[in-house]
């Protein structure tokens, strides 16, 4: 599976929580080495290097990109507005920019227009498990080919552990990735909404989302395992 | 426009709805529904639905008479019992004045508000109500006495059991909208039925509150026979309550909590539970609404019309329940006065400033009472410090009025529009002769 390099390593929550809201598959890198010793089988679909407030470690990261130390056709840059001016002479280290704080549709529309459009990834528009088919595009949800009605939060949700089938979650994760970090409502959101989606999977696919007693809750089983 | 909003409008697409209802509730609880067209959608989501509330309960004004119906994107459900070729599905709305402020008569952002003075205090409140209602074979008083469906009681399970059918269809539907059940059951009297929620927030309960009511009743009325929420509807068997149980958390930690206390209960969870006690008695007039609540409340069994807590009494107003060893999370207070004819969205705004007020004031939490209140006289009681409960709509008005604590909690405009509608119910109920005055004194006067 071909997966977004995204610098620096850790990634900034509201950028992990845009990329997994969007439903794309990325992995964090702290340099050059450690993209390289990452880089999945079917190689980056693309890299997003987020600066920090000193541009240079960024475009450091850049530079090497460019200079075919790793593998990454298309580079997206983010930035803060402070800078703007001294880009320009970098200018050939990118293929698109974003000012930081983004709006996430901004940023999710220039995703898709820089990755998508360069024919590396397979949009991951359609998620079928079992009995279960999502269909990213149009929002709908269904089971054994029963359309869901689903609420926004319950979808998203859903949508998240069923883009990782087997992995296992913690509340705080799925809080901090589905409803975003500025949240306040605790992990019982969560016990919550899993109690509402399995109630309206129904009582025959109601363990796709299991327990992981004391530690939180997974989907299916992995792919690979 | 924003993404839940988004999910919204592409949703209606795909499903094919042609109908959306915007659902808001009037200050007496009642749930009230304005229905849109697809085509007017996405307007209602930028700008709201405008129309004109003078007609409903406690939204009208001096000035302005119209109000905006701001859908809340994140509630939109599919309406289980919709047809399949006309599917529609609901909204709950915030109300908002023509300027985009929020309207003070909404109850909805009254609890929205209180909710969000909680969260200053990193609080986020979560409830769990426990819902009882008759199922009668008609609810025209015309034609006497309420039938009940059977003579099953507590915990029965009989086999020809029509009203245990209809409580059955209801969870299944309150599942498929996404409402939890925890238990449902026969209750103490004939054809009395109780279904426990599943915790949530605060808001989501009062959400969910206004459904099941609607749910109930939809699935009774389709079979030819009705639901009621009546606190009191029959003499000599118990009413329907809703005891509802409280807590309060602090990101993921239970603050009620305390494993080394004999009560599990920590000194937070006493001091709200000493706010709700101190200041019950003003608060009763919301959670026990009509004429009829007091009847409920002045019967010997599970309504306690007593200001005391224990942990197993049942004739206490409020419960501290006994916990299983390793469950930090449900550590709650029960609090049992409420009936399921209240607007959950003022009731639950009138307990959490109570308890929230014990907290900032530092109150202390009386010994708990293990006697039976019932059997004590009013001497007893009296010199073990415990108030009654006001015994009528009347009383409970009147300690209203004097509470700047409900009058900050609900704001000006309902305070004041609450205690006038009540007090006008009061005076035509004063002013009626009752089928009890003329059996008791026709005969002999």
């Amino acid at each position: 599976m071909k997966a977004l390099l995204v610098f620096p390593d850790p990634v900034p929550p509201e950028l992990a929580q845009t990329l997994d809201i969007g439903g794309w598959a990325w992995k964090a890198a702290a340099d050059v080495t450690a993209a390289r010793a990452d880089e999945p089988a079917d190689g980056w679909v693309g890299a997003i290097v987020m600066a920090g407030p000193d541009l240079e470690p960024a475009l450091r990261f850049c530079r090497s990109v460019h200079n075919g130390e790793v593998d990454v056709r298309s580079l997206l840059l983010l930035i803060n507005g402070g800078h703007l001016q001294s880009l320009d002479p970098h200018h050939d280290l990118f293929d698109d920019f974003c000012l930081h704080p983004f709006h996430p549709q901004e940023l999710e529309i220039r995703l898709k227009h820089l990755f998508r459009r360069s024919g590396h990834t397979d949009d991951v528009e359609l998620i079928e498990y079992g009995p279960l088919a999502m269909n990213l595009e149009t929002y709908q949800a269904a089971i054994d080919a029963r359309p869901l009605d689903l609420t926004y939060m319950e979808y998203e949700l859903l949508k998240f552990l069923a883009l990782h089938p087997g992995k296992v979650f913690t509340r705080e994760t799925l809080l901090n990735r589905v409803w975003g970090y500025d949240y306040y409502g605790g992990a019982r959101t969560v016990d919550v909404h899993v109690r509402r989606l399995r109630s309206k999977l129904g009582e025959e696919h109601a363990n796709l989302i299991q327990t992981v007693r004391s530690v939180g809750y997974s989907f299916g089983r992995s792919r690979w395992g | 426009m924003e993404r839940d909003q988004q999910y919204v409008l592409r949703s209606v697409e795909e499903r094919g709805v042609r109908l959306i209802h915007l659902w808001f509730t009037d200050v007496l609880g009642k749930l009230k529904s304005v229905a849109i067209t697809p085509a007017e959608l996405e307007a209602a989501f930028d700008e709201g639905v405008q129309f004109d509330g003078s007609s409903i309960d406690g939204f009208s004004r001096v000035h302005e008479s119209d109000v905006l119906a701001r859908p809340d994107a994140t509630s939109f459900e599919l309406l289980p019992w919709a047809t399949r070729d006309e599917p529609s599905a609901r909204m709950f709305c915030d109300i908002q004045n023509l300027d985009e402020t929020p309207f003070d008569g909404d109850p909805r952002q009254v609890l929205r508000r209180n909710l969000n003075e909680a969260r200053a205090d990193r609080y986020s409140f979560f409830a769990a109500p426990e819902v009882e209602f008759f199922y009668f074979a008609s609810g025209d008083p015309s034609l006497g006495k309420p039938q009940p469906l059977d003579s099953a009681s507590y915990f029965d399970l009989t086999t020809a059991d029509v009203s245990s059918n209809l409580r059955k269809r209801t969870i299944h539907m309150l599942e498929a909208m996404g409402i939890p059940v925890e238990y449902s059951f026969h209750e103490d009297s004939p054809s009395q039925h109780e279904i426990d929620l599943r915790y949530t927030e605060a808001l989501d309960v009062a959400d969910n509150i206004m459904t099941l009511r609607l749910v109930v009743k939809k699935i009774a009325m389709e079979s030819g026979t009705y639901a009621s929420f009546m606190p009191k509807p029959l003499n000599g068997v118990q009413g329907s309550g809703m005891h509802v149980h409280l807590s309060l958390f602090s990101g993921d930690a239970n603050v009620f909590h305390d494993g080394s206390d004999a009560y599990g209960l920590s000194e937070t969870g006493r001091q709200f539970t000493a706010g709700v006690l101190h200041h019950a008695r003003e608060i009763t007039a919301v959670t026990n609404q009509l004429v009829n609540s007091y009847k409920r409340l002045s019967e010997k069994s599970e309504a306690p019309p007593y200001i005391a807590w224990a942990r197993n009494n049942r004739s206490a107003l409020v419960r501290v329940p006994v916990r299983r060893r390793g469950k930090p999370s449900s550590a709650r207070i029960e609090y049992r006065s409420p009936d399921p004819a209240c607007n959950p969205y003022l009731a639950f705004s009138l307990v959490l400033s109570a308890g929230l007020r014990g907290i900032s004031e530092g109150y202390e939490l009386p010994a708990e009472t293990s006697a039976n209140l019932h059997d004590l006289s009013h001497h007893e009681r009296a010199a073990m410090g415990i108030e009654p409960l006001p015994r009528s709509l009347d009383e409970a008005l009147d300690v209203m009025e004097g509470s700047e604590l409900v009058r900050d909690s609900l704001g000006d405009h309902i305070f004041e529009w609450f205690l006038r509608n009540k007090r006008s119910e009061w005076s035509q109920y004063q002013s009626t002769v009752t089928p009890f005055e003329l059996e008791r004194y026709l005969p002999t006067w």
